[in-house]
């Protein structure tokens, strides 16, 4: 007994089983599905703009981050969700840089892990936006006027050169709806066999990977719901004083909703910590979303609209601390 | 019955750890060998550390008084066993600390006969010479804080106690202390809580017990009285359900007032623990010598719950276990969740000792810590609804007057904030240095400064 050595450490000495790494693995696990099917509909151009971007992310983390910080699996996440959110097109050098830029500006400048403000994902799409709008908004077409194996765009372009504009293009549904007036049925919106984003299209295969990471508790539910609740909401008082404007089915199956409220929204980083604040933050997206949409220059708003509410992030966790115990406002008759 | 209505209005938050208490729930009180040396700190409750009456050389018999009580806020500490004083010094303390301690060689093949006295029957006694009784027992609170027991029996002048809550939660996972004195002595619970009764002029007596002590559950309603109003009421397995404040808002339904006594709502808790050892010291008229103590977990041989007089090394309590095994690898007094890791084996079990719980070195390896990645977690695990999160933020770069605004005082370091965080950040030792820290600046600053 005398030469057992002891370990001293503060309570508590149990701890429960999932740690960060645990959870943002997971979350990649359930982004696979994702890429699957973007790659079903897609073509190899999906695996090529995703792998892209996410080489992009990884190896800003690896050359900027702490050491070892590759391992905790969030700059993987970025990747990938940068990578779906990309046209199927798209040169794979500027998803690289996307990526790349995402992860370092977006993430490494703020401190890393834990202490960015703004979805990384989001913040190098926005650059992109920014740098190549073009490129980023040119949708290939889906189904069956392309083979399945052929590449959706000059996903093979050298850096600095104009992409040759030989791919079948085809409108996004929010297009169509904003410019040409356009509506798309929903059965395709809801399945994914439309065109837009790589990860964007199916609304279905989302709430299925989003719903298993809010069953394992590796994902807030409150923000999606909210989120769903304002844009449906918001969108069928619009549609009903004036049906012009979109049902709220399409404008909840339609572009980029489904992915930016269930995997970008839900960053644990960039959203409120308090349940509160994430029903606050879930209600300003649906506002912006749905206002964007309808007034805003732009087919699609969910990126900008994320983006935004990241920034006021701070002020919802100020305004929305939890009550602490045995501080209820018990009214007394004062003399 | 009770003619109140009970609203077991659960508290919320609060986490699920895994119980393990099957190691000794089931295994019978028994009592330890007394062993050749024992240890008595001067401090073994919360409150002034009890003044020095011995001296080294000195014999005493089993039961002496070694230090008395420093005042209303104090307890005395007695000899647990018959020997000679034969050091008095620092030596290692639960707490992890270096303390005043009273060694003492116990007399070999003693019979171990405590000095002949008299037994007042606590009828006989009015409130305040049982609160002075109880006092001079030495009796503290057993869950673990050691708060002096008589303190919370005489309640300010201008409030009065309504309820008794008995506390038989025992939340922490593996220990079983209280389980098996609520299953083999449910008289000397009923009888503690019918004396405090009387001492506080309390109407009645609630015994909550977690509904995973079904046995506990069942002797305390075979033997309870129906002459006074006692009930025994399950709980729901939580932790921390046997927190002093969570145990109220189940029991009646209201919240303790930040910064405010439970006896501000007409409330006591003490621990069964305590309730047994307040009629024992009524029935023996012997003082609080020994406790009972779940010694526990995969690094012990063979667990058990043992009566082990006060002082005892933990070292002697781990031998009368079978040993420790060889993937040992911390031994914690108390529970997992708040206990003490200790550093020596010649530290001695205290009055506050409920448990020693060995976990096995794969239990204790050091996991690498993340940044905090606002999951709000700790947010649903708060018992208090504090947003540790933050506190843990501002923590960091000690702004300890920021954390005070958010309520760090109201924090009661439960650990659960610790026990779900995925980046394993050692936020309850976080708040307890802050705290302390908050505590140093307070008292550095200038009298009369706002």
């Amino acid at each position: 007994m005398t030469t057992t050595r002891l370990v001293i450490t503060a309570s508590p000495h149990v701890h429960a089983q999932a740690d960060t790494p645990t959870i943002m693995w997971n979350v990649v696990g359930s982004l696979v599905p994702l890429v699957a099917i973007a790659t079903y509909f897609f073509g190899p151009s999906a695996l090529l703009v995703v792998g892209a971007a996410v080489a992009g992310a990884v190896v800003a983390e690896r050359v900027l981050g702490n050491r070892g910080s590759l391992g905790d699996g969030s700059a993987a996440i970025t990747g990938i969700l940068l990578g779906l959110t990309l046209p199927a097109g798209i040169p794979m050098w500027m998803a690289f840089i996307g990526g790349a830029f995402g992860i370092g500006f977006g993430k490494l400048l703020f401190g890393g892990l834990g202490y960015n403000v703004f979805n990384p994902a989001l913040f190098g799409r926005a650059f992109l936006q920014a740098a190549f709008p073009v490129a980023i908004t040119t949708w290939p077409a889906v189904g069956a006027q392309v083979k399945w194996w052929s590449l959706r765009g000059d996903n093979l372009a050298l850096p600095f050169m104009s992409p040759r504009p030989d791919a079948i293009t085809a409108a996004t549904p929010l297009g169509l709806m904003k410019f040409e007036a356009k509506g798309t049925s929903l059965f395709n919106l809801f399945v994914g066999n439309t065109g837009g984003s790589l990860g964007e299209t199916s609304a279905l295969l989302i709430l299925l990977c989003g719903g298993y990471l809010a069953w394992r508790q590796f994902l807030n539910w409150r923000t999606p719901v909210s989120i769903f609740a304002t844009v449906a909401v918001f969108s069928a008082i619009l549609h009903f004083a004036n049906a012009k404007y979109p049902t709220p089915f399409f404008m909840l199956f339609s572009g980029g909703l489904m992915l930016g409220a269930v995997f970008m929204a839900t960053d644990m980083v960039t959203s409120p910590v308090t349940n509160a604040g994430k029903w606050l933050f879930g209600l300003g997206i649906g506002v912006l979303v749905v206002s964007i949409r309808v007034w805003g220059g732009l087919p699609e708003g969910v990126m900008y609209a994320i983006l935004l509410m990241n920034a006021v992030v701070p002020f919802i966790n100020k305004a929305t601390q939890p009550r602490v115990f045995g501080t209820r406002v018990v009214k007394e008759a004062t003399p | 019955m009770s003619v109140f209505t009970l609203r077991p209005s659960n508290f919320r938050h609060g986490v699920h750890p895994p119980e393990h208490k099957e190691l000794t729930a089931a295994r019978p009180i028994r009592r330890m060998h007394f062993p050749s040396e024992v240890v008595i700190p001067l401090r073994q409750h919360a409150g002034k550390p009890a003044k020095l009456v011995v001296r080294e050389g000195d014999h005493v018999l089993r039961g002496d008084v070694l230090g008395e009580a420093d005042g209303f806020m104090s307890a005395p500490v007695h000899a647990s066993a018959s020997g000679k004083v034969v050091e008095i010094g620092l030596w290692p303390h639960p707490d992890g600390t270096r303390d005043m301690a009273i060694r003492i060689a116990v007399e070999p093949f003693s019979p171990q006969v405590p000095r002949p006295r008299l037994v007042p029957y606590w009828e006989s006694l009015a409130p305040e010479e049982i609160v002075r009784a109880v006092q001079q027992g030495g009796v503290v609170g057993l869950g673990g804080a050691a708060f002096p027991t008589h303190v919370k029996l005489a309640p300010p002048r201008d409030l009065s106690v309504e309820t008794i809550i008995l506390n038989g939660a025992e939340c922490e996972p593996y220990l079983t202390t209280d389980h098996r004195i609520m299953v083999e002595y449910p008289e000397r619970v009923h009888l503690g809580a019918r004396i405090m009764m009387r001492t506080l002029g309390a109407k009645r007596a609630v015994i909550g017990v977690e509904r995973n002590k079904p046995d506990a559950i069942a002797a305390l309603e075979r033997t309870r009285p129906t002459d006074i109003d006692v009930t025994v009421l399950p709980l729901t397995v939580k932790y921390p359900q046997g927190a002093e404040k969570m145990l109220i808002k189940t029991v009646i339904g209201r919240e303790v007032p930040s910064g405010k006594l439970p006896v501000s709502l007409g409330v006591v808790v003490q621990n069964v623990g305590s309730a047994a050892s307040i009629a024992e010291i009524f029935e023996t008229g012997l003082p609080l010598l020994e406790r009972i103590v779940t010694v526990t977990g995969p690094g012990v041989r063979e667990p058990a719950n043992l009566i082990v007089p006060v002082g005892t090394k933990v070292r002697d309590v781990l031998a009368e276990c079978g040993g420790l095994t060889d993937d040992a690898g911390e031994i914690v007094f108390g529970g997992p969740m708040m206990g003490n890791a200790i550093a020596s084996l010649d530290t001695p079990i205290v009055k506050g000792t409920t448990g020693v719980v060995v976990l096995a070195r794969a239990q204790t390896r050091h996991e690498a810590t993340y940044p905090c990645i606002h999951c709000g977690r700790c947010l649903d695990a708060c018992p208090v609804f504090l947003n540790p999160s933050m506190l843990g933020d501002y923590a960091r770069v000690q702004r300890y007057e920021e954390m005070e605004a958010l309520h760090l005082g109201d924090c009661m370091l439960c650990g659960s904030c610790s026990y779900v965080c995925p980046s394993n950040i050692p936020l309850a030792q976080m708040f307890s240095a802050s705290k302390s820290a908050l505590r140093r600046i307070k008292a550095a600053k200038p009298a009369g400064a706002a």
